[in-house]
């Protein structure tokens, strides 16, 4: 069979490819920074030391952790709306799971980096007088971030793959501008063959500028 | 939500019926039937892909290991920088509809086979990953070692190298493979029968969508959990006396 992607013009990538390609995108970002922020807190949490903080946020990771995440994105379409009151759409349903989602896999990250500060960081902290706040803030979650920097954004391009899920739910992201694009447009097959190679670029290159990343924070250290 | 009807699954799925035993023995097919049939195609994907993986894996990951070979190093790079960097869901849809499409001979594969290249394939990059730096984390005197002794390429690596790099390998070998457990649930999107796509189906059927996704739940969670007991057994009878493996903390 002969492939043809002469009927990718510009206006075919403006209708239908860039508005999926803006909220894979956006979701992608959201859910990196809501992710990180949640996740900090629940590694905090399972770090504490105290059961009553530590056991719930086990349980939302572990649980989070160990179903599909295609069945969580479908769960999180079920059940928001009961919680909201009223019917969301697929795009919100979908930021709402992916921060939630993502806040577990990032908070096993950072507790690994703050586990990987050394001990006597701690207590040099608090042994200057700082409080465990100030500790925190100024001491072990700057190295902390800094040493989980590469994973951290591996996560984020693994993320950036995982959000074509939200076809499940219907949502209109990257694959399905170009699933819609390829359906219109009766040539399925090349429009299929190009999200696989859009992906491919935007991934391949990423993690490329994380592998330099991580050479040059090696060195320093 | 107060009210659960947790009777749902025992329901015929044709007349909706209650039926006394909820499993169907004598010719009913209630729901519970049907999730229980969901179940054997998420395991029976899930176990073909990780055969499929540790098969491909193995080999590409060997391959980049080996020495004064740059073409078949660059080989394997590629394949684990290709299957990687697509999403799952984009690389099932390549192998279900545009394969088939582009290779006459594959037009006839079933359905079952396409998906499970395409999850068998993505999941042996990781493998081979993991492979690759299992090797690589060796002590360079084993390679030699086995040089040494008169060993040929394919006998070091059969008796020295791969025996040690195996082992040191399972504790990622055992999150690998209760993910393929997960990521079979992406083969909903090109209609095989398994678990999520039970939940999908039964749920709208029953409109009692929570207590279906309750059951899907609980099955995938299961699934997990013996694989990870499973692989823990393999890596206590493989244990080799004294050695410990290195970062082996394992699943968190």
């Amino acid at each position: 069979m002969n492939l043809d992607l002469s009927f990718y013009n510009w206006d075919v990538i403006r209708n239908f490819v860039l508005k999926g390609f803006y909220f894979s995108v956006f979701l992608t970002f959201v859910s990196t920074l809501g992710g990180i922020f949640f996740g900090t807190i629940l590694a905090l949490m399972r770090l504490s030391g105290k059961k009553w903080l530590d056991l719930p946020a086990a349980f939302y990771v572990n649980g989070m952790r160990s179903v599909p995440l295609v069945m969580v994105i479908l769960g999180f379409f079920l059940l928001v709306p009961f919680v909201v009151g009223r019917p969301i759409g697929a795009e919100y349903s979908a930021v709402i799971t992916f921060i939630a989602f993502e806040a577990a896999y990032f908070s096993e990250i950072m507790r690994a980096g703050i586990q990987s500060i050394p001990r006597g960081q701690v207590s040099a902290g608090m042994a200057v007088g700082m409080t465990y706040g100030q500790n925190m803030k100024l001491v072990i979650l700057p190295q902390a971030f800094r040493n989980m920097l590469p994973v951290l954004l591996t996560q984020t391009i693994i993320l950036f793959q995982d959000t074509s899920l939200v076809y499940a739910i219907g949502a209109y992201d990257l694959l399905k501008g170009f699933e819609t694009a390829g359906k219109n447009f009766g040539r399925p097959y090349e429009s299929y063959l190009l999200a696989a190679v859009v992906y491919f670029v935007i991934c391949y290159s990423l993690s490329y500028v994380v592998k330099r990343l991580h050479k040059k924070i090696a060195i320093i250290r | 939500m107060g009210n659960w009807d947790w009777l749902v699954f025992c329901k015929d799925t044709i007349d909706g019926a209650v039926v006394p035993s909820c499993y169907g023995m004598g010719g009913e097919y209630t729901y519970l039937n049907w999730m229980v049939g969901a179940w054997g195609w998420t395991v029976a994907v899930a176990l073909t892909a990780l055969l499929i993986a540790l098969v491909a894996g193995s080999i590409i990951g060997i391959l980049r290991t080996l020495p004064d070979s740059p073409w078949l190093v660059r080989l394997g790079n590629a394949w684990v920088e290709l299957f990687r960097n697509i999403p799952l869901l984009v690389q099932i849809f390549l192998w279900y509809f545009v394969v088939p499409a582009l290779v006459p001979p594959m037009r006839d594969f079933p359905p079952f086979l396409l998906v499970v290249i395409a999850l068998g394939l993505f999941t042996s990059a990781r493998i081979a990953e993991q492979l690759r730096s299992g090797i690589q984390a060796l002590p360079r005197g084993q390679r030699y070692a086995g040089m040494a002794v008169g060993f040929t390429t394919f006998q070091y690596y059969r008796y020295v190298l791969l025996p040690m790099a195996y082992r040191i390998i399972l504790p990622p070998l055992t999150s690998e493979s209760m993910n393929i457990f997960k990521n079979s649930s992406v083969a909903f999107a090109v209609s095989i029968p398994e678990l999520t796509q039970f939940y999908l189906q039964a749920g709208e059927e029953t409109a009692r969508n929570m207590e279906v996704y309750i059951g899907v739940v609980v099955l995938y969670v299961i699934s997990a959990m013996i694989i990870n007991r499973l692989f823990a057994f393999i890596e206590k009878k493989a244990r080799v006396p004294g050695f410990v493996a290195a970062g082996g903390t394992g699943g968190h």
